[in-house]
């Protein structure tokens, strides 16, 4: 399921409505050498990573049409999207959103404002992680 | 034992001889009748040839012949002069004796030729000391039948005849019967008290016969001494003449004790010796009479007493009694009043003329009413109003009056009893009732507005508490957002200029990277202070529960230390950590107690430029809290600020301008947080020298 070539860089699905938070993070990804695909809501998110299959999801929460906690269900539910790790960005930092979120399926949280240097260091990690699961 | 017995009947002259004799004996009213009757049957049936009779007027006293038959007038005479008492006479053994004594021919007093010799039989009642001799001149030695039956039966009429003495003489006979009559004991007594007279009530109290009881015997000895020493000492009194004195003696036969009055009265007896007639008069009856009429007496003043207590309770009973009572004779007439009814009929002297004519009023009232209830005669009750008039005042006193006839046991009218009740005061009284109603009504209707009012008044404050509590949840609602709506754009804010101060758009100028830094420490800030409001808000709100768990407070401040190092670093202070003894484990919310560490010792440093901070844990003893300090030598905090920092956004200057930076949230947050671990935070510092912020808390918070 990940990138067959293996000199491609890895594919980073950005989601948020908020457009300059997305962009910004998309322009840092790949400053940081990754390669970005963006979506603005829960059903662009979905129509992309099926039709992309990334290597990982950045899913803002509050988002129009569907939103983050939907849409990361409806990819856990699905075999193209199921291993895809999301994390979870949200400016609401009130207990049980993090919980909730996880509930739904999402491999990490990330409470906003997120730096984006620490943004792209929780994605290494993550990846990382998956590879290391991978190599098992 | 005056009986000379054994006597014989066998030779018994005919029984018609014998009745003669007594028949004659009864009839014969002296001794001396007696005495010859005796003589001269005895001459005739004995026979004998000779006979006398001798008798004395008192024991030991001379022998006296009554009678004699055979004898002559010399003999007679000689024995007459008769044998003295004090000399030692052979009579007079005999006397003493008792017993029938025969002397043989030479020893006969009188000798007469052709007898046989001389029989003394002693004459008297039986049980008493014989009164006389029979002398009998017999032929031999054997005591004729005849004379025992003669000495036995005439014995008694003689002696009873004899003790008359020499007042029997002449008449005596009914001397003694007349004195016999008397029921009292009368005697006749030497001066010493010696019995000479004495009728037969006063012998039976003070004759014993020998023959007596023992009982009887000690009694009449002790009346003797009683009576002897009474007579002897009325005797010895001063003045002659007729004397009264007490004496008690003992009824010898019953027993009984007697109360005698003893009126003695000195005479002469007709030998010229003084002697005393003594009268006892049984005055035991009359003790026992005064005794009991004395009771009586006693019992009628006590009955007396109580009867007047009780008129005086009654006339008290009647007094108390508030309301006017007045006891009316059947004819109208006043018998008795208690007091409240004399203050309305009886006119006082100082009330003057219109209160004497008030009174009249009240009594023409009162006699109508009564006159009333006596016409009517059927119903024992009269009930009517009565507008009496206050003698004092001359103020209306209406009265209900109720007049009850009082009958005796007969039916008949003996009074009339009226009670006033005064109408006034029931009036006013229900006057005032009726206003009290009234009254209450108003203050019930009052009450009900005024609760009514209340919970209106509830109501309102119900629907406010609503309001607020909604206006709360709005307000953590509405910070929750904001923070939300801040934080996205400061995401981008912070975002750019964080790649900016990367060189992702190429490399900058000094000032560029110096203006960026400022927007980016800025934006950290403001960061700072939205995360510290939406923190109070998840407070406020209950959405910060406790996370407990065991750990070490030796670990919780390294770690503290640690996450703290950079700032320690740059600060220069020289920062310590001091662990008390036996630090026990402790069972709280990790996170809150390091949130609170952290901020307390970055306000140390922050608020210190020289000298040392000094981090310390202790535990006084296992029950007490626990505490942990930080103690700066920093700026101090003044003594009016020291309550007001733990208020939401307030620092000792909150000038636009001022030194220090910060939210002015952290030590609100702390005492929130301590709040909820069931600890608190104190200060004590002193401006210049520093100041000591203390964490205290339990080992486990209460509420979980």
């Amino acid at each position: 399921m990940t990138n067959p070539s293996p000199n491609l860089q890895p594919l980073v699905l950005v989601v948020d409505d908020y457009d300059d938070a997305r962009e910004m993070y998309a322009e840092y990804l790949e400053y940081s050498g990754f390669r970005v695909a963006q979506a603005r809501n829960g059903q662009e998110a979905l129509d992309q990573a099926f039709a992309l299959v990334p290597d990982i999801i950045l899913m803002d929460l509050s988002l129009p049409v569907i939103d983050g906690w939907e849409a990361t269900r409806q990819l856990k539910k699905d075999d193209r999207t199921r291993t895809i790790p999301v994390v979870a960005l949200t400016g609401h930092a009130l207990t049980g959103q993090s919980d909730e979120a996880r509930g739904a399926g999402c491999d990490s949280f990330v409470t906003k404002p997120c730096l984006p240097d620490e943004l792209v260091t929780e994605v290494r990690n993550l990846l990382a992680q998956r590879a290391v699961a991978a190599t098992r | 034992m005056a009986s000379p017995a054994p006597l014989s009947t066998a030779h018994a002259t005919s029984a018609d001889a014998r009745l003669a004799l007594a028949e004659q004996l009864l009839t014969c009213d002296a001794a001396q009748d007696c005495a010859r009757a005796v003589v001269e049957w005895l001459v005739v049936h004995a026979p004998a040839p000779a006979v006398a009779c001798l008798t004395r007027d008192e024991p030991g006293g001379r022998l006296g012949c009554l009678a004699s038959a055979g004898l002559s007038e010399a003999q007679h005479v000689a024995l007459t002069e008769g044998p003295d008492a004090d000399t030692e006479h052979p009579l007079a053994e005999v006397l003493t004796q008792a017993v029938p004594c025969f002397f043989p021919p030479e020893r006969a007093l009188i000798p007469i030729p052709g007898t046989g010799g001389l029989f003394a039989v002693p004459l008297g009642r039986e049980g008493a000391s014989p009164v006389g001799l029979l002398l009998i001149w017999v032929n031999g030695p054997t005591l004729p039948s005849e004379v025992a039956w003669v000495a036995a039966h005439a014995g008694p009429y003689l002696a009873k005849q004899v003790t008359s003495g020499p007042l029997g003489l002449g008449g005596g006979a009914l001397f003694r019967h007349i004195i016999d009559a008397v029921t009292d004991p009368v005697l006749l007594t030497d001066l010493d008290g010696r019995l000479r007279l004495a009728n037969a009530r006063a012998e039976s109290l003070l004759v014993a016969s020998p023959d007596a009881s023992d009982g009887r015997k000690r009694a009449v000895h002790l009346n003797q001494r009683v009576f002897t020493t009474a007579v002897a000492s009325t005797a010895r009194g001063p003045v002659p003449g007729v004397s009264w004195r007490e004496i008690p003696l003992v009824d010898p036969s019953e027993g009984l004790d007697l109360l005698f009055e003893l009126v003695g009265t000195r005479v002469y007896a007709p030998d010229g010796r003084e002697a005393m007639v003594s009268v006892l008069r049984n005055v035991t009856d009359l003790g026992r009479a005064t005794q009991a009429l004395g009771e009586s007496y006693r019992r009628l003043r006590a009955t007396e007493r109580e009867a007047r207590s009780e008129r005086h309770r009654l006339d008290r009973v009647l007094d108390s009694v508030a309301d006017p009572i007045i006891l009316s004779s059947p004819s109208g007439g006043a018998v008795m009043m208690n007091e409240p009814a004399e203050k309305l009929f009886t006119s006082s002297t100082e009330g003057g003329r219109a209160a004497q004519r008030r009174v009249r009023s009240n009594d023409a009232v009162f006699s109508s009413f009564l006159a009333n209830l006596l016409d009517t005669g059927g119903g024992p009750r009269w009930r009517a109003q009565l507008n009496l008039v206050d003698p004092t005042s001359g103020g209306t006193r209406p009265m209900e009056a109720v007049a009850t006839k009082v009958l005796g046991d007969g039916g008949e009218l003996t009074g009339i009893v009226t009670l006033f009740q005064d109408r006034g005061e029931a009036m006013e009284k229900a006057r005032l009732l009726e206003r009290l109603k009234e009254v209450s009504t108003l203050l019930e209707a009052r009450v009900q507005v005024a609760t009514a009012e209340l919970a209106e008044q509830n109501e309102k404050l119900r629907r406010q508490a609503i309001q607020l509590e909604q206006a709360s949840a709005a307000k953590s609602q509405f910070l929750a957002n904001m923070s939300h709506e801040f934080r996205t754009p400061l995401n981008a804010i912070l975002g750019y200029t964080n790649m900016l101060l990367q060189g992702v758009s190429g490399e900058l100028t000094p000032i560029q990277r110096r203006n960026l830094t400022r927007i980016d420490s800025n934006g950290r800030h403001l960061l700072e202070v939205i995360n510290e409001i939406l923190d109070i808000t998840r407070i406020e709100a209950g959405r910060m529960p406790l996370h407990l768990s065991d750990f070490g407070i030796p670990e919780l401040l390294q770690e503290v230390m640690a996450e703290m190092d950079p700032i320690i670093v740059r600060s220069k202070l020289a920062v310590s950590t001091h662990l008390g003894a036996k630090l026990p484990q402790v069972h709280s919310d990790r996170q809150k107690m390091k949130q609170v560490v952290l901020n307390l010792l970055s306000n140390a440093l922050k608020f210190t430029h020289e000298g040392s901070v000094r981090v310390s844990a202790e535990c006084a003893t296992p029950s007490s809290l626990l505490t942990i300090s930080v103690t700066d030598t920093g700026i101090g905090i003044d003594p009016a600020y020291q309550e007001k920092i733990f208020e939401d956004f307030q620092q000792v200057d909150s000038s636009p301008t001022r030194a220090y930076g910060g939210t002015g949230l952290g030590l609100s947050i702390c005492r929130r947080l301590a709040d909820m671990l069931g600890g608190r935070v104190t200060l004590q510092s002193i401006p210049g020298q520093g100041s000591t912020f203390t964490l205290h808390f339990p080992r486990r918070p209460r509420r979980t």
